[in-house]
């Protein structure tokens, strides 16, 4: 009865995904509804189920695998005592399940989470393999505050977790907050918010990405005079109203220029896997969003072959969407390179965490005008700091000063932008 | 001569004392109990069994008189009252037996007398054991546990005289089915009594002075409860106030008055069953640190009493006055006392049933204590009327309610009337205890076709709705 478990889509245009890691291992017994594996795709991370009872035979993808292309063969399950085949010589079914298909959690017009992602609950941490006891209601109570069940001592039969376990984990935390807070306060001073989904995959994703990658920065001053003149001329050339009229902002220009620095230095619009650098000939950028509870990166293609007035129409449309939570999931997963745009709030200069499997993320802060130094003059210029923060794996300080340069090229004569 | 030291003595021999012994000698511990009269307490020989007993009968009175719509006929029905009443008493009598030859077992002695604190002798307390022949004798025991029960309430005026006004006592042991009899007071004893006589044929009155009859159930349930008494014939007086008694050699005319209107009944008999009261008296409790509160001994949350040493669990240490909770109360006392890690008992996971026609059982928060409670609530409910095997059995009066907290799915509470519920109700107090969420409920599945199907939908009403109704 060997069965081939295959590569599940996460959404229905998703045509390859990474395995991200194995839960069960060559030889583990999985019954139906067993997670067996965790996928993800650049912004998803999604469980995958075993369909039928068996032994998991022989894993055929390692975890960490990127590009895994959807349907084809992950692993093999056989029955208890049988022999494993060599894949190829099995019949091919639909052995896996996502747990949650995004599809079906983020219907149209519903609200949609970044990243549909239903991490390992509390309840069952399928990393240390552990099984907690505790009560239904203690799960679902600890879930809803936020609080980790690993860390809760059971009092019930047999060290069960039980609700007055909960509670009292409850109470201790407010208090231990309250007794290590420098001011001394009476009541409690802290709540715990569950984590939403996103969240988890923010925090999940982020950490993996600045535990794994090595990143470096690189920053350069940028003046922003000419591009400011050009986009209120551009500006001013646009009807007054109607379905042609368009207002470009800064950012839309600064999109621009950094898809036309990607062309002048592909080596940046790449990603890193363990047996190649894979080149990306579309310049796809993820725009950082902030909406209520987190964030999300709304994705515009082709960048290089698009307008500022399509720039600026599409972004203003995908912001609008991500912020109602109505992006599809193919509006925000994928993307070549993304830039975050801090400058409304004024900030001086940041950095960045790359966005994987991406090698590059431009971290752009608010422009001001300030004294410089032209020939041997004092001048005026309004000047910004933008910080390229890089994938040494890919990307080298050199190649990062290159793009650098020519990004700030482009900025400095805008006329770039429009040809 | 016998040992008269032990690790606990317990006085009272019912559903809390004789557990406790068995529990004390699972654990290793020396025990020993000390009961006047009825190895088995009140429960087992003037309460939970005989009238279960009795009620039988009515129930078989009931259905011998409602043969019709099974396709029956049985003419010239009789009974010997005599042989009813005997009957309850021989199952009493047998279980009493019972009691006796687990605690022999368990090599537990059991001292006839009265037993009561005595001082103390060195680190050990003594129990002065008195019986009602022969000479007193003096225990010693480290852990004296106080198990002596409780007894009917009397009011002024309502005094039992063992003739026309009886408490539970006489109510179980009738040398005839009086005629007519008026019952006052309808919590489980009371509803209890009403129900057997009025299925034996006696013309019922319930007098209530609460504004509903089984005041402590959910109010759904109790409104139901006198739809199915009225149906009956039992004629149900709500909010009521009774007046003084006029006794005959051989009625007693009893005015009730009921929103300012006085209604006068003359019966043959009436029933007392207005509460209990706990046996704190002659158990050596003065000069003590054991404090009482109307009637009951002030327990913390482990039976322990304000004396170190000294314990009390069951009817005496007060409400929920149920044989099922002395007993939990008795195993977890003697565990701590044995030094294992026990839970306080929480009241609202302790069960309650009322065997009157129809049954009605419950667990924890009623609809209106739960909203009191501050929660948010989700109630289900399912009517009998809906489920196939209460069909099939000629038993559709009855109703299921259930109430979830709507935050985070526990099962607060759970009500029901209507046949077999009192053998039901367990399944809820186990989802309860164990702290399962409407999601297990909802996901276990039920044998079709039971009466408990009910409980499953009752269930789903409170969420997606129930499938058949």
């Amino acid at each position: 009865m060997a069965i081939e478990v295959l590569m599940p889509a996460l959404s229905p245009t998703m045509t390859e995904g990474a395995l991200a890691r194995w839960i069960k291992a060559e030889g583990d017994k999985v019954a139906i509804g067993d997670v067996i594996a965790e996928i993800e795709t650049d912004k998803a991370t999604m469980e995958v189920e075993a369909v039928e009872d068996g032994i998991l035979g022989r894993i055929l993808v390692p975890e960490g695998t990127q590009g895994v292309a959807v349907n084809s063969p992950i692993a093999i399950l056989v029955a208890e005592g049988e022999a494993v085949p060599e894949a190829g010589a099995v019949k091919p079914q639909a052995a896996t399940a996502p747990a949650a298909s995004p599809a079906a959690a983020t219907p149209q017009g519903s609200a949609p989470v970044a990243a549909p992602a239903p991490v390992a609950s509390t309840a069952k941490p399928a990393a240390t393999g552990k099984r907690i006891l505790a009560s239904p209601l203690a799960k679902r109570i600890a879930s809803q505050k936020g609080l980790d069940l690993t860390h809760i001592q059971g009092t019930g039969p047999s060290g069960r977790i039980v609700r007055r376990d909960v509670d009292k984990a409850t109470s201790q935390s407010m208090v231990t907050a309250a007794s290590t807070a420098p001011v001394a306060a009476s009541g409690p001073t802290s709540r715990s918010i569950p984590h939403s989904s996103m969240r988890k995959v923010i925090a999940r994703r982020l950490t993996e990405a600045k535990s794994t990658i090595p990143h470096f920065y690189v920053s350069v001053d940028v003046e922003l005079d000419a591009l400011l003149a050009l986009r209120s001329q551009l500006n001013a050339a646009s009807p007054e109203e109607g379905p042609d009229a368009f207002k470009l902002s800064v950012n839309d220009m600064l999109v621009k220029a950094s898809a036309i620095a990607l062309k002048r230095v592909p080596n940046v619009n790449a990603s890193f896997t363990e047996q190649a650098m894979v080149l990306h000939d579309n310049v796809d950028i993820s725009i950082a969003v902030s909406i209520p509870d987190g964030l999300i990166t709304p994705i515009l293609t082709r960048v290089d072959q698009k307008s500022l007035k399509q720039i600026s129409q599409e972004t203003k449309y995908l912001v609008k969407r991500a912020r109602a939570g109505k992006l599809k999931p193919e509006e925000f997963q994928g993307g070549t390179f993304s830039i975050s745009n801090m400058g409304m709030f004024g900030v001086r200069d940041f950095s960045a965490i790359i966005n994987p499997p991406q090698a590059a993320i431009l971290a752009i802060a608010a422009a001001k005008k300030q004294a410089v130094v032209k020939g041997n003059e004092l001048a005026i210029a309004t000047v910004m700091t933008v910080t390229l923060s890089v994938d040494h794996r890919v990307v080298d300080g050199a190649v990062a000063a290159e793009w650098l340069s020519a990004f700030r090229s482009v900025v400095e004569s805008p006329l770039t932008l429009v040809l | 001569m016998s040992a008269t030291n032990f690790d606990i003595i317990i006085v009272g021999g019912g559903p809390g004392g004789y557990v406790a012994a068995l529990r004390a000698a699972q654990l290793g511990l020396s025990a020993a109990v000390v009961e006047a009269k009825h190895l088995g307490g009140i429960c087992l020989n003037w309460g939970c069994i005989p009238t279960k007993a009795l009620l039988r009968a009515s129930e078989i009175n009931h259905l011998l008189h409602d043969l019709g719509p099974y396709g029956f006929s049985a003419e010239k029905v009789s009974f010997d009252f005599s042989k009813i009443v005997a009957r309850s008493r021989a199952v009493s009598k047998q279980l009493s037996g019972g009691v006796a030859h687990l605690l022999k077992k368990a090599k537990v002695p059991v001292f006839e007398g009265y037993g009561k604190l005595d001082g103390v002798d060195g680190a050990k307390r003594k129990v002065l054991v008195t019986p009602e022949k022969g000479a007193a004798v003096t225990l010693t025991a480290k852990h004296v546990i106080l198990a002596t029960g409780a007894r009917a309430r009397t009011l002024p005026g309502l005094e039992p005289d063992g003739k026309l006004v009886w408490s539970y006592r006489e109510a179980l042991v009738p040398e005839a089915l009086p005629r007519r009899l008026l019952v006052i007071g309808s919590g489980a004893i009371g509803s209890e009594f009403a129900s057997f006589y009025r299925n034996m044929g006696s013309e019922v009155t319930l007098v209530e002075v609460a504004p509903r009859i089984l005041p402590v159930e959910d109010e759904e349930i109790s409104a139901l409860a006198r739809k199915a008494f009225e149906k009956q014939g039992i004629r149900v007086l709500t909010s009521a106030k009774i007046g003084a008694l006029r006794k005959s050699a051989s009625d007693v005319t009893v005015p009730v008055e009921v929103n300012g209107k006085t209604e006068e009944f003359t019966v043959d008999r009436v029933i007392s069953a207005v509460g209990i009261v706990g046996n704190v008296e002659n158990i050596g409790l003065e000069g003590t640190k054991v404090k009482t509160d109307r009637t009951h001994v002030v327990t913390d949350a482990l039976c322990r009493t304000g004396e170190p040493g000294v314990y009390a669990i069951g009817d005496l240490a007060g409400a929920p006055w149920l044989a099922h909770k002395a007993s939990h109360e008795a195993v977890m006392c003697v565990e701590a006392i044995a030094g294992k890690h026990v839970h306080p008992i929480d009241s609202t996971k302790i069960p309650g049933c009322t065997y009157c026609r129809p049954q009605i059982a419950s667990v924890g928060y009623t609809e209106a204590r739960a909203k009191e409670a501050g929660y948010k609530v989700r109630v289900g409910k399912f009517p009998l009327m809906a489920n196939g095997k209460a069909l099939a059995m000629g038993e559709p009066e009855g109703l299921v309610k259930t109430v979830f907290d709507a935050q985070t799915g526990e099962l607060l509470g759970a009500h029901m009337i209507g046949a077999e519920v009192t053998e039901m109700i367990q399944g809820y107090v186990i989802a309860r205890t164990g702290e399962l969420t409407e999601a297990e409920l909802a996901e276990t599945i039920f044998p079709h076709p039971t009466i408990s199907e009910s409980m499953h939908e009752a269930v789903l009403a409170a969420y997606d709705g129930a499938l058949h109704f």
